[in-house]
């Protein structure tokens, strides 16, 4: 419980219909998307509406050493926004403006509030783009993508979102308010501290504003699908593309597992006992388009997949998405549990760990099916299960280890987009070494000493 | 197991969802409140904390519970297919199981208060309208704006009261000659009170169409209100009545022209009824046999094409929620306004976005309401026309009320009402060709 006066002084600084304190709506911020993961009820509730206020709530939280969690939309996959320790949840929902589109520079300044998709809706408009598209584009904000550091399904060409941070203004952990970056595509003042603060999940600041790097919006694209027998083939095939310096906008695997309960649920005319299938598109100006669309073909050809299908229309394509975008809905429906997890390897590596992942199912006899960012290597091996299942759940977080061990090994790392949150904390250690987190822990201190933002997250204090 | 009898015919349900927020992209609610309870999964958080017993059944998580508007947007955009309609309402009916009508109070006080002052100035006639409502002149639809609160506000513009309510307006049966059919009416409250307009239009149209209309004298409210809010005894008593009611006077069909008749006939009552073998018989026969008008129009009699007439009207369509997701009708509204001569469709950005009328709703959550209606309303500018046509009558009261208190010149009707206009024109030009004059 906060003691009265804190809860004054923050209806005092934000109104007090921007503070929720009653038990129906905290409970309603204990959670977040993450699976089998045991919610934490804040002790209040508050959405400021400027920067100062931002600024103010922070030096409050400091004068009575309460923790901060900042929340965006709540869509993480990692239990980034979850109060483990009561406090303050800091809602962000509020700042959701988007300040300006500079068109000379192909910039754009948001509050952390604004939906990536309202964000697109506006530029759009002007022919331009904001490439990353993590699966929750309509729901999830910028300020919650960029602390993410939120991939999707444009990043083996595109890149994620860190490679569209150009600025931010950020309230620190003592409430002073800074600006780091800006408009300029170079920039080399000090610490790249932009850099640093995109992906920290919340835990060294609280971002305020965010200026973002457009593109011109690519003239068309077109996609195509291909069938494959053999995993091994399948991923000689991702190697072959890439080789043949085609950079794909897309390109995009599923499993035998997840082909099966997506045909199930769509009906797409996926092949049941097809090992892979890969979807790719390519995107850009359309006379480049039409050649590479013929090139891929050509090359999935040679590398031995059964049957490729390119997409002659808006229509076909849609069809061809629809597959690829019900996976996770599809896998989520078959089993009451879903855990997602999204190691990652180097793109040659992917039928490796393709096959580790069918040992690691097999050994715990658990359902996992598997599909994903094949071209930049980023797999979402997704556990089918029960949450009310003790022992098969202890099955679970066995296999979870497995796979990152897995990872690890190939080279790769524990998470390619969905964070570290509280989910991945414990095997940082596997990845970095003890050295390694002593770092992040020297890092995370001196930026935020009293561990009052999102602690419980990334860094464990010792 | 029905989602008005226990909390647990929803487990499955609630097992399905798996948090991943798709539900605020959508949700006219969140988009207003931005704040968790306002979405679906905010508030099956809450039944299932309810369930855990980690939160007790109270007046404020029945508060909470009054949070939606019931348009389903959520159920559609659901990636796992939750049906979020169902949580709602047995979460609603357990609310009320366990603390009594008094959890929506509110709502039960604010209805019967509107109740009585319909029904006093249905017998007191133009002296009530003149206390209660400040007529403002305006050239199709009879409207005022509310002298005092009642408890919604004083903003919000009505639908000034019928002279005489729609089914005392009509025999019991009105008679064609060599029928095709016989089909039941089911006015609901709206149209017999206020919008008597849409009620004649569906006559009208039917007559038209060589159909005997009958309107059971005996019949009464469809109980959506109540159901909607957890008052399950109140909402059987009257799918009873209503049933005894058609029961007596017997059909081939039964139709509808509000979105509320439809649900309650084709679902709401054969659930409400599930434990009483006599009357959940009879709620299955009627309900295999209801119809909107539209889909009734469309695909149970289709409607004559010869004899429409002309209909200079710019018109944009908004879907109810309860008519479009509710019962996959939106296609059939369309073809009706796209068959009749004259009349120029233009497709408004969101049509299926709910209006923030949901009935009750706008009575507990006035402010929210408006802002939500706000939204149609731009929409609605945008598009330039003349006419706002819809399925049901109370989004036709929210939707007026939106393009009044900002001062967009646009009728909002009924699509049968265009329709029966159609017919009236093309009759009005067969008579002077008849009598040699050709119209121009
Ligand atoms: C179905 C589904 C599909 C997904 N697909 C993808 C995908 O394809 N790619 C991908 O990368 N991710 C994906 N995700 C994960 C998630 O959508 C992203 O991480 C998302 O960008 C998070 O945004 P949010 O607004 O919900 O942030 P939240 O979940 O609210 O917050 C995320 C983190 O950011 C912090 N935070 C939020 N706002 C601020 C701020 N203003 N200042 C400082 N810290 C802040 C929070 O404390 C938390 O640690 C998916 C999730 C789901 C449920
Ligand atoms: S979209 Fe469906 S599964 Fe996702 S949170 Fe909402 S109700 Fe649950
Ligand atoms: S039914 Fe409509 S108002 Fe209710 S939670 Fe779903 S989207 Fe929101």
């Amino acid at each position: 419980m906060l003691a009265r006066e804190v809860l004054q002084e923050l209806v005092q600084v934000l109104g007090a219909e921007n503070v929720l304190t009653e038990q129906e709506d905290l409970l309603t911020y204990a959670y977040d998307a993450t699976a089998a993961m045991k919610h934490h009820k804040p002790d209040v509730v508050v959405s400021p509406l400027s920067t100062e206020q931002v600024s103010e709530v922070v030096k409050i939280a400091g004068r009575y050493q309460i923790p901060i969690y900042p929340r965006g939309s709540g869509t993480n996959l990692s239990g980034g926004t979850i109060p483990t320790q009561g406090g303050i949840v800091l809602s962000m929902l509020n700042l959701n403006k988007i300040i300006e589109v500079d068109q000379d520079n192909l910039t754009a300044t948001v509050q952390p509030g604004v939906i990536i998709q309202a964000l697109n809706d506006q530029v759009t408009k002007l022919g331009l783009l904001y490439p990353p598209d993590p699966g929750t584009v309509t729901t999830a904000t910028m300020g919650g993508s960029v602390s993410e550091c939120s991939g999707g399904l444009r990043g083996l060409k595109y890149g994620v979102t860190k490679h569209y941070i150009m600025g931010l203004q950020l309230v620190l952990a003592n409430g002073e308010v800074i600006r780091w970056g800006g408009k300029t595509v170079k920039n080399v003042t000090g610490y790249d501290l932009v850099a640093l603060f995109t992906g920290a999940e919340g835990t060294l600041g609280i971002i305020t504003e965010i200026i973002v790097k457009l593109i011109p919006a690519p003239e068309t694209r077109k996609s195509i699908l291909a069938v494959f027998d053999n995993l091994d083939k399948a991923g000689n095939a991702i190697a072959s593309i890439i080789r043949n310096k085609i950079i794909p906008a897309t390109l995009e695997i599923m499993d035998n597992a997840t082909i099966q309960t997506v045909e199930h649920f769509v009906h797409a005319g996926l092949p049941m006992d097809a090992e892979a299938v890969l979807l790719v598109e390519v995107d850009g100006y359309k006379e480049v388009v039409e050649r590479e669309a013929v090139l891929v073909e050509q090359i999935l050809q040679a590398e031995g997949s059964v049957e490729v299908k390119i997409a002659k229309n808006d229509q076909e394509r849609d069809l061809l998405w629809l597959a690829r975008r019900s996976a996770l809905p599809a896998l989520a429906q078959k089993r009451p549990t879903t855990v997602l997890e999204d190691a990652t390897v180097p793109r040659s590596k992917i039928p490796d760990m393709l096959k580790a992942i069918r040992k690691i199912a097999e050994k715990h006899r658990l359902l996992i099916a598997t599909f994903g960012h094949a071209g930049d290597g980023n797999l979402h091996p997704t556990i089918l299960t029960d949450q009310r299942d003790e022992d098969e759940m202890k099955r679970v977080h066995l296999a979870v280890d497995e796979i990152f061990q897995a990872a690890i090994s190939l080279g790769g790392t524990l998470s390619g987009e969905h964070g570290i949150g509280i989910a991945k904390m414990k095997y940082l250690d596997w990845e970095f070494g003890e050295a390694g987190v002593a770092a992040l822990r020297q890092i995370k201190e001196a930026l935020d000493p009293n561990y009052l933002l999102n602690p419980g997250k990334i860094v464990r204090r010792d | 197991m029905s989602v008005y009898n226990s909390l647990d015919s929803i487990t499955d349900e609630l097992h399905k969802c798996m948090k991943c927020g798709n539900c605020m992209a959508v949700c006219p609610i969140y988009k207003e409140t931005r704040q968790e309870v306002g979405v679906a999964r905010g508030k099956i958080s809450l039944v299932e904390y309810l369930l855990a017993g980690e939160l007790d059944m109270t007046e404020g998580l029945a508060d909470r519970f009054s949070l939606c508007t019931t348009c389903m947007a959520c159920n559609t955009n659901c990636p796992c297919g939750v049906r979020f309609d169902k949580i709602i309402l047995a979460a609603r009916a357990e609310a009320v199981r366990k603390k009594g009508l008094h959890s929506v109070k509110k709502i039960a006080f604010t209805a019967l208060k509107m109740q009585r002052l319909f029904d006093l100035g249905m017998k007191t006639g133009s002296i009530f309208q003149g206390v209660a409502l400040k007529h403002l002149p305006h050239k199709s639809d009879r409207i005022a704006r509310m002298r005092f609160d009642v408890g919604i506000g004083t903003e919000k513009v009505f639908p000034m009261l019928a002279k005489k309510t729609l089914r005392s307006e009509f025999p019991e049966v009105i008679r064609v000659n060599n029928p095709k059919m016989r089909v039941a009416f089911f006015t609901g409250c709206m149209i017999n009170y206020f919008y008597t307009d849409i009620g004649k239009a569906v006559v009208e149209v039917l007559n038209e169409n060589d159909i005997e209309v009958v309107i059971p004298r005996g019949q009464g409210c469809c109980g959506i209100p109540a159901s909607v809010n957890g008052d399950v005894v109140s909402a059987r008593a009257l799918a009873k009545r209503n049933l005894r009611a058609f029961e007596k006077l017997g059909a081939d069909a039964l139709v509808v022209a509000c979105s509320s008749g439809g649900t309650a006939w084709k679902h709401v009552f054969t659930e409400l009824l599930e434990n009483d073998p006599e009357f959940k018989a009879l709620a299955d026969k009627w309900a295999a046999k209801s119809y909107d008008i539209s889909e009734f129009l469309i695909h149970k009699v289709p409607f004559k094409k010869e004899g429409l007439g002309r209909v200079q009207r710019k018109v944009t369509y908004h879907d109810p929620c309860h008519l479009n997701r509710g019962q996959g009708i939106s296609r059939e509204p369309r073809e009706i306004l796209n068959s009749i001569p004259g009349v120029e469709v233009i497709e408004m950005k969101e049509p299926g976005r709910c209006c923030g009328m949901a009935g009750s709703f706008s009575i507990v959550h006035p402010d929210l309401s408006v802002q939500i209606s706000d939204h149609k309303t731009a929409d609605i500018a945008l598009t330039h026309t003349d006419t706002v046509a819809t399925g049901c009558p109370a989004c036709r009261l929210q939707l007026k009320s939106g393009v009044e208190n900002a001062g967009i010149e646009e009728e909002v009707v009924h699509t049968i009402q265009i329709l029966a206009e159609s017919y009236r024109a093309g009759k009005k030009a067969n008579t002077l060709k008849k009598g040699g004059i050709t119209p121009n």
